[in-house]
C-alpha cells in the first residue's frame, strides 16, 4: 500500500509539472501574429540539439526582422519557425507542420542537410524559398554533383561552400606575402566544413598554391589538436587553413601558441563569432584572416541598428553571420513582395511566380554585402570580403 | 495430464488472439489513412510521418524478436538500417538506368539492403553468439560506431565508365552526368524517393509473418528455451549459438530492409543519422511496447514518434514534455498493482463473455 501511494504521489506531481510547463509554453508563445492580412513565413532550423545555435540565431534575428517590417505598417509578415534538431527526417515533417500551417514565403532551413531534404519538396508544391545560410549547392541543385537541375525556386542568402573555398584559394594565390605553403585542417564529418576543403583543394591545384598538409578531426576528437598542429608544423607550413566553425578554431588557436607556432591563420565565415566566444583570449586571434560577409563590429547605420536590437532581444548577446543572413531574407522578401504588389491573400504558388521573377532580376542590399544579385539558379553574387583581425576588431583588407 | 493440455491450449488461444489483433491493427490503420489520403483529408505533416513510421515499426519488430524472444540486448540496431540504407541508395543509383520504374526498384534495393545487413549480422554473431552474457551487447554497440564511421568515408560515384570507389576521399574525378552515390559525411543527395506506404505497409506485414510464424514453430521454441534457461536446452540438445544466431540474423535483416525504405523515402540521407541515439531510441520503442509484444512494439512506435510532432505547439518545452512522458509510461506500465487490477479487470469481462456465450 506505502509503494502505491508513493507512486501515487509521483505520477501527481509529473501530472501537476506538465500542466505547469504546458501553461508556460502556451503563454510563451512567441508568433508574432499581426492580424491575418499577413503573409506567412514559414522555416525550419535546429532549435534544439548540438547545431541549436545556428538555429536560434535565425530565429531571433528573422523575428527582429519582422517586428521591425510590421511596425513600419504597409506589408504585414508572420513568422513560423519549426525546430528540426539538423536532422533530414525532422525537417521534412516540420515542412508538413508549415504547410498545414499555410505558409507562403519560406526560409528552407538553416542547416544544409536538411535543406536538401526538403528543397524537392519546395519545389514540386511551388513555395518560393530562401535559405540563409544552407550553403551547400545540394540545397539548391537537385543533380549537386553537376551543378545541374536547379530547383529555380530555392534561393540562397549565403555563398555556397564551393565559392568560399575557391575565393580562400584564389586571396591566398593572390597574396604571397602571407606564405607559401598552406596546412588544412577540417572536419571531415561536417558537410560545411568538407565542402569547402574539397572546393579549395581544386582551386590551390589550379592556382598553384602549394598544400603541404592535410588534416582531419571530426566529433569525437575535437578538443586536442596538438597532433594536427604538430604535423603542419613538421611540414613547414606558414599558412594554416581553417575551414571551420569557430569554436575548434579557438582550440586550435590557443593551442599553437602553447607550441610556439606562428603561422598565418586563414579563416572562412564559420570563424565568425570567434572574438565574442566566452573565455576565450582575443589576443590570440592577432593577425587571423578570415573571409566573411558580416561583421558585427562594422560601423555602418544599418549593422549597428541590428546588432543593437539583436543585443537586446537576446540578453546581450552579439550577432553571428546567420544572424545577419536572416535579417537579410526577410528583408529581401518584403522588398520583393512590395515590388511584385504581393498581397497576404494570395496563394504560395502565385506568389513564388511573382518573387523568382522578383529575385533574378532585382538587387538587393543589406547587412551581409550591398548590390546583391541572384541567378535563376538561385545562387547569390557577393564577394567575400576579407577581414584581419587587429587589436580585437575586424579591419576590412584591401585588395 | 488434462490440466496441463488445457493450459497450453489455452495459452495458444491467446497467442492467436494476440497474433489476429496486431495483423487487424495495421490493416486497419492503413485503411483508414489510405481513405483519408484519397479524400486528403489528412495533414501534410502526418502524410510525411507515414513511410518514416513505418520503417521504424518494421526495425522494432526485429529488434524486439531480438530483445524480447532471444534474449540478446542489441544496441546497434541502428547500424544495421545505415547497412540497408546505403546499400539501397546505392543499388537504387545503380539501377536508375536500367529499371525505370519505381516499385520494382525499390523492392530490389530493399532485398539487396537487407541481404547485406543479414550479413553483416551474420559475420558478427559467428564470434560473439558462441560467448555467454552481455558480449552482443558490447559488439553490436561498436559495430553501430564503425558502421556510421566507416559511412562517414566512404565515396562511391558512378558515371559512363562504371563504378568508382575510396575509403580515403573523393579524389576521383567523375565524367560529365556522373553522379556520387555516396559522398562521404554528406552521405547520399539526390536520391530519387521512390519508397511509399503501401509498401511500407507490406513491409510490416511481412516482418510480422515472418516473426510469427519463426515463434510459434519449433526453432521459435528452441530460441525462447536458449533465452529461458541455457543449461536445460543444452542438456536436450538444442544447439544455443545457432538458434541465437537464426533470431539475430532475422533481426538484422529486418532492420537493413526498414532502413533501405527509410532512405529512398528521402532525397538526402546522412550517415550521422544512423548514430548510438537511434538505436537506443528503437530500444525504447521496444522496451516500452513491452519484450516480446509485438502488437505493443507497434502501438508504442506509431505513438512515440507521433508524440513530439503533437507536441509541437509547445515550442521549447516539447521534449521536456516528451521525457515525462516516457517516465509515466514506465511508471504505469511497470506498476504491478495496476496491472493485476487490469488483469482483474480484463479477466471478469472474459469470464462474463464466457457466461453470457
Amino acid at each position: 500500500m506505502k509503494r502505491l501511494f508513493k507512486t501515487s504521489v509521483a505520477v501527481a506531481m509529473t501530472v501537476c509539472m506538465a500542466a505547469a510547463l504546458t501553461a508556460c509554453g502556451g503563454s510563451g508563445s512567441q508568433q508574432a501574429s499581426s492580424g491575418s492580412a499577413a503573409i506567412k513565413i514559414g522555416g525550419s532550423g535546429p532549435l534544439t540539439g548540438p547545431a541549436a545555435v545556428y538555429g536560434n540565431a535565425v530565429k531571433n534575428a528573422a523575428e527582429i526582422a519582422v517586428e521591425e517590417i510590421n511596425a513600419k505598417g504597409g506589408l504585414q509578415f508572420e513568422l513560423n519557425m519549426q525546430d528540426d534538431a539538423h536532422d533530414p527526417e525532422k525537417a521534412v515533417t516540420a515542412y508538413g507542420v508549415l504547410k498545414d500551417d499555410g505558409m507562403q514565403v519560406s526560409l528552407a532551413t538553416v542547416t544544409s542537410a536538411p535543406g536538401a531534404a526538403v528543397s524537392p519538396s519546395y519545389a514540386e508544391d511551388k513555395i518560393f524559398a530562401i535559405t540563409p545560410s544552407g550553403s551547400s549547392p545540394s540545397v539548391i541543385y537537385a543533380d549537386a554533383d553537376n551543378m545541374s537541375g536547379a530547383y529555380g525556386n530555392v534561393f540562397q542568402m549565403c555563398f555556397t561552400d564551393p565559392n568560399q573555398g575557391s575565393a580562400s584559394a584564389d586571396y591566398i594565390a593572390a597574396h604571397t606575402d602571407l606564405g607559401s605553403k598552406v596546412a588544412i585542417i577540417y572536419k571531415n564529418d561536417d558537410n560545411y566544413s568538407k565542402g569547402i576543403h574539397d572546393t579549395f583543394v581544386a582551386e590551390a591545384a589550379a592556382k598553384g598554391v602549394e598544400v603541404v598538409t592535410e588534416q582531419t578531426f571530426d566529433d569525437s576528437n575535437a578538443q586536442d589538436f596538438t597532433v594536427q598542429l604538430e604535423k603542419a608544423k613538421e611540414a613547414g607550413a606558414d599558412i594554416v587553413f581553417l575551414p571551420i566553425y569557430y569554436d575548434p578554431a579557438a582550440i586550435i588557436l590557443n593551442q599553437a601558441n602553447k607550441m610556439g607556432y606562428a603561422p598565418t591563420f586563414f579563416g572562412v565565415d564559420g570563424m565568425d563569432g570567434i572574438l565574442t566566444l566566452e573565455g576565450f583570449d582575443t589576443s590570440l586571434a592577432e593577425g587571423v584572416y578570415l573571409l566573411t560577409p558580416f561583421s558585427a563590429d562594422a560601423t555602418d547605420e544599418l549593422t549597428v541598428n541590428f546588432v543593437n536590437a539583436y543585443k537586446e532581444k537576446c540578453g546581450g548577446e552579439v550577432p553571428n553571420q546567420f544572424a545577419a543572413d536572416a535579417y537579410d531574407c526577410i528583408y529581401a522578401i518584403a522588398q520583393a513582395c512590395e515590388a511584385a504588389g504581393v498581397t497576404a491573400d494570395m496563394s504560395a504558388d502565385a506568389i513564388c511566380e511573382k518573387l523568382v521573377e522578383q529575385f533574378t532580376t532585382m538587387t538587393f542590399s543589406g547587412l551581409t554585402g550591398s548590390e546583391m544579385k541572384w541567378n535563376a539558379n538561385g545562387e547569390v553574387t557577393k564577394s567575400p570580403k576579407a577581414v584581419v583581425i587587429k587589436d580585437g576588431v575586424y579591419v576590412g583588407v584591401e585588395d | 495430464m488434462n490440466k496441463i493440455s488445457s493450459i497450453l491450449s489455452r495459452s495458444q488461444d491467446k497467442q492467436k488472439r494476440g497474433r489476429v489483433l496486431s495483423f487487424a491493427i495495421v490493416i486497419i490503420a492503413y485503411i483508414i489513412i489510405e481513405i483519408m489520403l484519397k479524400t486528403g483529408s489528412l495533414s501534410s505533416l502526418f502524410s510525411s510521418l507515414l513511410v518514416p513510421v513505418t520503417c521504424y515499426v518494421v526495425a522494432a519488430i526485429g529488434l524486439n524478436l531480438n530483445v524480447g524472444i532471444s534474449g540478446e540486448l542489441n544496441l546497434g540496431q541502428a547500424g544495421f538500417m545505415s547497412v540497408g540504407a546505403f546499400c539501397a541508395v546505392c543499388v537504387s543509383g545503380i539501377l536508375a538506368g536500367t529499371v525505370t520504374a519505381g516499385i520494382p526498384r525499390l523492392i530490389i534495393s530493399m532485398i539487396c539492403g537487407a541481404a547485406l545487413a543479414a550479413f553483416f549480422g551474420f559475420l558478427i554473431g559467428i564470434p560473439v553468439l558462441k560467448l555467454q552474457g552481455d558480449y552482443l551487447a558490447i559488439v553490436t554497440l561498436a559495430f553501430g560506431q564503425i558502421i556510421k564511421s566507416v559511412f562517414m568515408n566512404a565515396y562511391i560515384g558512378i558515371d559512363s565508365e562504371g563504378l568508382h570507389y575510396s575509403f580515403v576521399d573523393s579524389s576521383f574525378k567523375l565524367q560529365p552526368g556522373g553522379k556520387m552515390l555516396l559522398n562521404g559525411p554528406m552521405g547520399a543527395t539526390g536520391t530519387a524517393k521512390i519508397a511509399n506506404f503501401t509498401v511500407g505497409i507490406v513491409l510490416i506485414i511481412i516482418a510480422l509473418l515472418i516473426v510469427y510464424n519463426l515463434m510459434f514453430s519449433r526453432s521459435g521454441r528452441a530460441i525462447m528455451a536458449a533465452r529461458d534457461n541455457r543449461i536445460a536446452a543444452e542438456s536436450v540438445g538444442i544447439p544455443i549459438s545457432r538458434t541465437k544466431m537464426l533470431a539475430f540474423v532475422v533481426s538484422a535483416a529486418l532492420a537493413g530492409a526498414a532502413g533501405a525504405l527509410y532512405g529512398l523515402n528521402y532525397s538526402t540521407l546522412v550517415p550521422n543519422k544512423f548514430d548510438f541515439n537511434t538505436s537506443i531510441l528503437i530500444l525504447v520503442y521496444v522496451v516500452l511496447g513491452g519484450l516480446g509484444n509485438m502488437t505493443g512494439t507497434i502501438i508504442s512506435t506509431v505513438i512515440l514518434i507521433l508524440l513530439p510532432e503533437l507536441l509541437r505547439s509547445l515550442q521549447d518545452y516539447r521534449m521536456l514534455i516528451y521525457a515525462v512522458v516516457l517516465i509515466l509510461i514506465m511508471l504505469v506500465t511497470n506498476n504491478e498493482q495496476l496491472k493485476s487490477k487490469w488483469k482483474s479487470l480484463t479477466g471478469r469481462k472474459a469470464k462474463g463473455g464466457a457466461s453470457n456465450g
